[in-house]
């Protein structure tokens, strides 16, 4: 697609200028304007580093452009209308009585309903490219990873490794993740904005995500759904590593840290802030199972007056 | 008493200490002055008793102004809270106390100054617009409103007495489960919301039984103003999708208070269907709430250009057509809970439908605009704004609709600063125009333009850097309801959004001193006429303020624009000097079941709140005593006279003609 994702973010945020500001406010408008094009730039996501999240900024702009098409000549021509017919504009032609035209009826009705024609093929097409349980083609077969979310921590378990990370999720560069998500307490959506879509983490249900780094390097994941008191700091660091520095790591988690099994899960489960992270050599075979199924119930926070 | 001690009470807490402190100092002075002054007597027999659909409208404004004071200060809190808390900072707000007010705001904001403004805008304007004399159940209309008071004092208490939920504004299980939400805090949401609620659905039957069943002669629904259309159309949302929120409070307040599993982890319970069932109330409400604010531009744009409204039939079309397709479309608040392709792909689709009518609105007020002579008014002022901003939320929210995009944008800051620039730029513009529109009609002189205009820019200007930053976090990876922040990139941003907040204050307190400068004024700009816009509806053919009846003459229509058409061909004054044969008119009878009731349902609900079990049973059955005795009355109307009315209008007659 032929769209410069620079121009459009410059025409975008430039909308609420094109109305006449007051020139004390102007000042202060064009600041912050010029904050949130030197903002939007870095990190988030419109600085995507995955097939997935550029997927989606190509939705963002194309639809964004397409939908300015019309959104900019509607404001224009509400403030050129405004203006002109003013009462005080004896040049205007008044015209008290006119309160219908056919052509003019047709043409309001057909414009909203073509771009929605067009937006409608690309929210159809665009849920089914990018459903977020349906896997990436790919030459290289996925990485397997379970993801449970806490209160207030994200823990990771490697099935096929048999290891485990709480609030680091290591992962090689270019390999497909196919993630399988619950929670042990309440919802929460797992996201990292830089790889693309979130999902929701949901008690007693399995839902599931595909993503993938292009590059090493670390990108911040989070939960994008409200939890409780510890949500904020419900950060973690998702690092992209090449092929074989993965594969190290792997060797190295196996040797290091406890086991993952249910008396260490339930001790983890306890409500606490996501201060620090750590890995565990081996974890007890299906825990996620047992978790998502509601065999394994970790204690509901012990909180409130 | 139940749960309640003296603990419940955060003395240690300074924040709420001076808030609750200064709110009932205020409270104190103000009751003290109506004591000292012997106001008592006319609030009780002017406006706590009365049934006066106009006089219910004022006080539901009136109502919503002050909550919208108390939701702002949540807001001023939140934004102060995030300019200081980034990378390390906390900020002066921790988490437990923080997410009650971001709960409290989103509940205070929809529930309590949103739907009060509407529905006291709907309730003054109806019966005048459709030429009758009162709304179909004028004493309900009285319980209606008395009811929304009560579920007010509620969530006020919580402020003071215990906590406020922590849950965010739509409660989600299992959050809001007694597992995880122990405290009160969810039961005062929950309280206030099924009180209020039952006063909502109750105003919502009744004014679509009076659009329906109570026009003037004449007036067919071809003829009916705009106006009444989008009201028709809100009210019977409201009619279709509060019992779908009360039978979901009560399905939660079951799993909190009987240990039932409707929505809990375990045994069986489903938080899905909480989310399913809360939305499919959730996406109408913002139909509810948008569409009467369409209407008043809609009579804005119409009155002030001059002109007829371009397209009403296609205006009709359209808001009937979101009406029904407001129910459609619930699903789009969770494509992240991973329905499918297919369900998120048509829903995405049906969400995208209800852009076309509405993008049709925007078009018609355009072309009302064309070939106008447009008087820049404040009401102008505000549907300009609205037109220039609505547009930008919907392009956001169109956006959102596509799923693949949702998929990154769900829950950020950019889905906030999306609903507040459908919110602010639609329904509070609208409000704000409408009350600016109607106040000489209520009250009998206009408001003052020049401190008018200057509160339409501190709202224009301060929404846009309120909420333009947060489209840009919200592309930044920033979510909402986080209480601090590690990238400290996005702290100059979040000042800007603090500015422009501390403008929308400076808006909200110039609200204050227009009032009281036209209050002072108001001899000035006294509306004698009954019609100071050059009005094209019927309710400016009636003296400001109208009398308690409305029309000495029930008004005879022949055509849309009723009043317009009037004046073009005789003149109104000529109409309403010419002596005509006036009859007794029969009006309600004050009535002070709506109080009544709500005193008990204050009780009722504090005493479930709080477990207080005897007090819920006072509360019921004194509830059911006011309502068994309204049964029994028989003395509901009082008469006036032929003579009476007829020296009203002879006097409004004789202003008229100095004029």
């Amino acid at each position: 697609m032929p769209t410069d994702p620079e121009m459009l973010a410059v025409s975008r945020v430039r909308l609420p200028n094109s109305r006449d500001a007051h020139s004390i406010f102007g000042r202060m408008i064009s600041i912050a304007i010029s904050a949130m094009l030197l903002a939007s730039c870095h990190e988030g996501v419109l600085d995507p580093h995955g097939p997935v999240g550029k997927a989606e900024r190509v939705i963002l702009y194309n639809s964004t452009a397409i939908m300015l098409a019309v959104v900019i000549p509607v404001i224009v021509l509400t403030l050129v209308f405004a203006w002109w017919f003013r009462s005080k504009n004896k040049r205007a032609q008044y015209r008290p009585d006119w309160e219908y035209s056919g052509r003019i009826e047709m043409i309001i009705w057909s414009i909203p309903a073509l771009v929605i024609l067009f937006l409608g093929g690309i929210a159809w097409t665009g849920s089914h490219d990018l459903d977020p349980p349906q896997e990436l083609k790919d030459s290289v077969a996925p990485l397997d990873i379970e993801v449970i979310s806490l209160d207030w921590r994200w823990l990771f378990i490697y099935p096929n490794e048999g290891i485990a990370s709480l609030n680091r999720l290591v992962v090689p560069a270019g390999v497909p993740l196919r993630f399988r998500l619950t929670s042990a307490t309440v919802m929460n959506s797992f996201f990292v904005p830089q790889l693309g879509s979130q999902i929701y983490a949901m008690p007693g249900m399995v839902s599931r995500l595909n993503l993938k780094a292009d590059q090493p390097g670390t990108f911040q994941g989070l939960s994008a759904q409200f939890s409780g008191d510890g949500f904020s700091d419900m950060r973690f660091d998702l690092v992209s590593v090449g092929a074989d520095e993965f594969k190290e790591w792997v060797t190295t988690t196996k040797t290091q840290g406890g086991a993952l099994d249910a008396a260490t899960y339930t001790n983890l489960a306890k409500p606490a802030n996501a201060e620090y992270s750590q890995t565990y050599a081996a974890v007890t075979e299906g825990l996620f199972d047992s978790i998502s199924s509601g065999h394994l119930v970790a204690n509901p926070r012990p909180r409130g007056n | 008493m139940g749960r309640l001690s003296w603990a419940a009470i955060p003395f240690d807490v300074p924040v709420v200490m001076i808030a609750a402190g200064s709110v009932g100092l205020v409270i104190f002075c103000v009751l003290a002055l109506v004591t000292v002054k012997g106001w008592w007597p006319y609030l009780w027999s002017e406006w706590i008793t009365s049934v006066d659909h106009k006089r219910i409208g004022v006080m539901y404004v009136i109502l919503a102004l002050l909550m919208l004071v108390r939701g702002f200060s949540d807001a001023l809190l939140m934004r102060s809270q995030l300019a200081l808390a980034a990378g390390h900072a906390q900020g002066y707000l921790p988490p437990e106390h923080y997410n009650q007010i971001f709960s409290a705001h989103g509940t205070i904001m929809i529930f309590f100054v949103a739907m009060p403004f509407v529905v006291g805008l709907m309730n003054f304007v109806l019966p005048l617009q459709l030429g009758v004399r009162d709304v179909a159940f004028p004493v309900l209309n009285s319980v209606s409103f008395w009811l929304t008071a009560a579920g007010v004092l509620l969530v006020n208490m919580s402020l003071v007495i215990g906590e406020f939920a922590r849950t965010g504004w739509l409660a989600y299980p299992p959050l809001s489960e007694i597992a995880y939400s122990p405290g009160v805090g969810v039961d005062y949401y929950l309280w206030s919301l099924q009180i209020s609620g039952l006063g909502t659905l109750l105003s919502g039957i009744n004014l679509t039984t009076t659009i329906l069943k109570l026009r003037a002669p004449g007036m067919g629904y071809s003829r009916m103003p705009i106006f009444c259309w989008t009201a028709l159309a809100s009210n019977l949302l409201i009619v279709a999708s509060f019992p779908i929120l009360t039978a979901t409070f009560a399905m939660l307040l079951l799993d909190r208070y009987c240990d039932f599993h409707f929505f809990t982890n375990e045994l069986g319970g489903n938080p899905m269907m909480y989310i399913n069932l809360i939305w499919s109330w959730g996406h109408p409400e913002v139909y509810i709430l948008i569409l009467p604010a369409f209407g008043v531009f809609s009579e804005v744009v119409a009155t002030f250009s001059g002109k007829r409204l371009f397209g009403r039939r296609s205006m009709v079309m359209a808001t009937m057509a979101i009406c029904v397709l407001s129910f459609m479309v619930w699903l789009h608040h969770f494509f992240t809970m991973g329905a499918g392709a297919d369900v998120n792909g048509f829903f995405g689709i049906m969400t995208m439908i209800i852009a076309v009518p509405t993008g049709v609105k925007i078009f018609n007020w355009l072309f009302t605009l064309y070939g106008g002579r447009i008087r820049f008014t404040v009401p102008v002022y505000w549907a300009i704004g609205f037109m220039v901003t609505f547009v930008i939320g919907g392009m956001t929210g169109v956006l959102m609709a596509i799923p693949p995009a949702d998929f990154v944008l769900h829950n950020s800051l950019f889905l906030v600063a999306h609903f507040h620039n459908v919110a602010i730029g639609g329904v509070v513009f609208g409000v704000m125009a409408g009350i600016s529109y109607w106040f000489p009609k209520a009250f009998g002189f206009t408001l003052n333009e020049r401190l008018g205009k200057a509160v339409f820019w501190c709202w224009f200007i301060g929404f846009y850097l309120a909420f333009m930053p947060l489209y840009a976090l919200g592309l930044m990876g920033a979510t909402r309801r986080m209480q601090h922040y590690s990238d400290t990139h996005w702290q100059p941003l979040m000042l800007v959004a603090l500015a422009g907040a501390v403008l929308i204050l400076v808006g909200i307190a110039l609200t204050g001193v227009q009032l009281a400068v036209s209050i002072r004024d108001r001899e000035r700009h006294r509306d004698l006429t009954g019609d100071p816009w050059n009005g094209r509806t019927l309710e400016w053919s009636t003296p400001s303020p109208p009398p308690a009846w409305n029309f000495s003459l029930l008004p005879q229509v022949g055509q849309a624009d009723e009043f317009w058409a009037m004046k073009q061909q005789h003149g109104a004054t000529q109409e309403r000097t010419t002596l005509r044969a006036y009859g007794t008119i029969h009006i309600p009878r004050n009535n002070p079941t709506g109080f009544y009731l709500a005193f008990f349902a204050v009780l009722l609900g504090f005493s479930l709140i709080w477990r207080i079990w005897w007090g819920a049973g006072l509360g019921l059955l004194g509830g059911i005593a006011v309502g068994l005795i309204q049964a029994w009355r028989t003395d509901g109307e009082i008469a006036v006279s032929a003579e009476q009315v007829a020296a009203l209008e002879g006097l409004h007659g004789a202003k008229e003609a100095a004029v």
